[in-house]
């Protein structure tokens, strides 16, 4: 394994060997699919919705270069300065000239995933700068040091009673209570002042409009709001993939997002960002910025089939639903986006040598494509990542980077074997026959047999048996 | 329902599965169909579908024991599976695998009469059955693939609730896999154990003596966790479950 490669098995057994943290799964997955249940009762509404949705990200994404350009155009008439980078490197770097001409000593931030992805926070933490998570799962994440276990609910790992303890002992005069609306209102308390004091306010973006330059942000407590437009300087993240053509494309996504992500029928607020505040105006920041992101998107958007990843609006319904995920929670899969996005399109963006197994950490249960509101083939795109992983010249990077001599003679064989009706009935004959003799410690069974009882070969095939009881051939 | 006009012959895939750990339970779903007056073709050359070479990334090797399936059913007599996930394989993936080859016409052709057994019970025979057995709790384990590839969701269930004896308690996160996934039993093996743990547990808290299924990957999965785990509960085959049912045994 590459030396530098998240193990996703070593990090998954961890996680399953804490009970803890597969009851606070467990409940919660539970909790959010229900929810969303509920709002999907009327399927032929779902079926609607969806395909509206679905259709203004195709939309969206046939004419992406067109898009984008307009985007531009229309944020830069709008008074937002537009950045493009082509690698995370390249919009740290964007970031920091932005905070360094701002003389920018403290940042405050509403939820990015994008900047999750540039890794920013570290970056930012070793120029001296201070940077404050204001989204109160994000916020709890930072206060622990770790990382979001989830998109749209980043603290989703822990319970209440873990929140108390962390805050007693990350926060100044914090009580002991383990008490939700305590520990809201606590949080909140440091985080107003925070926001007054900032130099600059950071944010993601849910959609972009290409047609009015507006950037949509959707969000439950009002901290996207303050970030962008409490502090002098608003800097918004986006991956490139972001953007949608008209304000009527907007409805779609931002409905079907919270309802399919935690059941909401919207969210508490919707932000709609047109630009830095205007001369006579009283409020707003003197300075927006957008960062426009692509880091692989480009190449993804290159290929047909793989493009479909783009679609995503980051709902993370599929984590909720995902029978992998819920088992193992966000952190065992080591990425920015866990779960079955996650496995999709993390292995497009880092390359197969070093996330070739992220593909395969997946039964192919299909959940997560029948819930995803932009319909996202995700187990299709599994399966092309599987060939590619094995199979070079491709259009992933680093195809072929887990191509094994020996993986590739077993399968050549066991093809080998069900090609031939005699060289099956052979086989098969002798597997019934002596299969049963084989000692659990072999390789393979020893994994399968750790919970279960080994599989019985049943003595007679059944082609014997349909033989013997003159079951027509032809 | 049954909008197709019956057929009086059918093929029958067997799978490989069935064919190594379940044959009682393909021979059961054999007499079925020709209890309901049927002449059941098995052909003798058939293996397996392809599916476990597709799903880890060995298309060729999938294309090439696909391929050793297709001449087997000349004509236009409905394909019956006793398996969901096969079934699936056939009829949702044959098409992908076979794109672009010379003989990706008759894959898409025997593809498009391929059904899923129970599917081909309710809605193609609309059979009636009387139940001659004991009284016995049961649960219904959905195959993933059945559901989501193969559309069959509600057909099994009512199968079973056409039998007088049988009380069918469902199980509580029923569309939730039970972690089998092929290959990825034995390569996240800790993951699939948990997955398969919270499937008995499930299935524990029904009371159920046995949990039917359509699916021989996931009557593996779960069986073996069942008797590892010491659980009173059993699996089997819906087929075989039914021919007893129906025979009284
Ligand atoms: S892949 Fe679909 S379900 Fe998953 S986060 Fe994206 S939009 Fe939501």
């Amino acid at each position: 394994m590459d030396g530098n490669a998240p193990d996703f098995a070593a990090a998954s057994r961890a996680a399953l060997a804490d009970p803890q943290l597969r009851g606070n799964f467990r409940r919660a997955m539970d909790g959010l699919m229900s929810k969303r249940a509920a709002q999907f009762a009327d399927t032929g509404e779902w079926t609607g919705v969806r395909a509206l949705a679905a259709s203004v990200r195709l939309r969206a994404l046939s004419k992406l270069p067109e898009l984008l350009e307009k985007l531009e155009e229309n944020c830069t008439r709008n008074g937002i300065a537009v950045h493009w980078a082509a690698t995370t490197e390249e919009a740290n770097a964007i970031a920091l000239d932005i905070l360094h001409k701002a003389n920018a000593k403290l940042v405050v931030k509403g939820k990015s995933m994008v900047t999750e992805e540039m890794h920013l926070n570290a970056v930012l933490e070793k120029d001296g700068i201070e940077v404050l998570e204001s989204d109160l799962g994000e916020y709890i994440v930072q206060l622990d040091g770790t990382m979001p276990s989830h998109i749209i609910m980043p603290a989703i790992h822990l319970n209440t009673k873990q929140i108390a303890h962390l805050f007693k002992r990350k926060i100044k005069d914090a009580e002991s209570r383990e008490d939700a609306a305590y520990l809201t209102d606590l949080a909140r308390r440091v985080l107003r002042a925070k926001f007054q004091a900032a130099d600059v306010g950071m944010s993601g973006v849910n959609a972009a409009v290409a047609e009015t330059g507006t950037l949509c942000l959707i969000e439950n407590e009002g901290n996207g709001r303050m970030c962008t437009t409490v502090p002098p300087v608003h800097i918004a993240f986006m991956g490139l993939e972001k953007v949608v053509e008209t304000l009527e494309d907007v409805p779609p996504v931002i409905s079907l997002l919270p309802r399919s992500a935690t059941g909401q029928p919207i969210t508490t607020y919707v932000n709609m960002i047109s630009g830095p505040r205007k001369d006579g105006e009283k409020d707003g920041p003197r300075e927006v910025h957008l960062v426009i992101l692509d880091n692989g998107r480009s190449g993804i958007y290159a290929d047909p089939e793989l493009r479909d990843t783009l679609r995503c609006i980051r709902c993370g319904a599929c984590m909720n639903h995902c029978p992998v995920y819920t088992k193992v929670g966000g952190h065992a899969y080591e990425a920015p986006y866990p779960g079955p996005i996650g496995k999709i399109l993390v292995p497009q963006i880092e390359g197969l040598a070093k996330r070739g197994a992220m593909p395969h950490a997946c039964t192919m249960c299909n959940a997560c494509v029948e819930i995803c509101p932009v319909k996202i083939p995700i187990v299709e795109i599994m399966g092309r990542l599987r060939v590619e992983a094995v199979k070079p010249g491709g259009a992933v990077k680093d195809g072929g980077a887990k191509a094994s001599r020996a993986e590739a003679m077993v399968w050549s064989g066991w093809a080998a074997m069900n090609a031939s009706p005699t060289a099956y009935r052979i086989a098969t004959a002798a597997m019934s026959r002596l299969g049963n003799a084989a000692p659990a410690s072999l390789p393979m069974l020893k994994e399968w047999t750790n919970v279960r009882t080994k599989p019985r070969f049943a003595g007679r095939t059944l082609h014997d048996l349909a033989r013997a009881k003159g079951v027509p051939d032809v | 329902m049954s909008a197709t006009p019956k057929p009086t012959r059918v093929y029958y895939f067997g799978t490989c599965l069935v064919d190594l750990f379940f044959p009682d339970a393909g021979m059961a779903g054999i007499e079925l169909l020709q209890s309901q007056g049927l002449t059941v073709v098995f052909p003798q050359g058939q293996s397996c579908c392809g599916q476990p070479a597709y799903n880890s990334g060995y298309r060729a090797d999938a294309l090439k024991v696909a391929r050793a399936q297709l001449d087997l059913f000349p004509g236009d007599d409905p394909i019956v599976v006793p398996s969901g996930s096969c079934a699936g394989m056939m009829k949702k993936h044959w098409p992908d695998l076979f794109h672009g080859e010379p003989d990706e016409a008759k894959a898409v052709q025997v593809a498009g009469r391929v059904w899923e057994l129970t599917q081909f019970l309710v809605h193609v025979l609309d059979v009636q059955f009387t139940d001659k057995g004991e009284p016995v709790r049961v649960t219904w384990h959905a195959s993933c693939h059945a559901q989501r590839e193969m559309g069959v969701v509600e057909e099994p269930k009512s199968l079973l609730r056409q039998l007088a004896n049988v009380e069918l308690v469902e199980l509580k996160r029923e569309k939730e896999c039970c972690g089998f996934g092929g290959t990825f039993a034995v390569r996240h093996p800790e993951i699939s154990a948990a997955m398969v743990g919270d499937k008995v547990a499930d299935i524990e808290g029904t009371g159920a003596a046995r949990v039917v299924s359509g699916d021989c990957g996931c009557l593996l999965n779960i069986t073996g966790a069942l008797e590892a785990g010491a659980k009173a509960a059993r699996g089997q085959h819906i087929a075989q479950f039914l021919k007893e049912r129906i025979h009284g045994r």
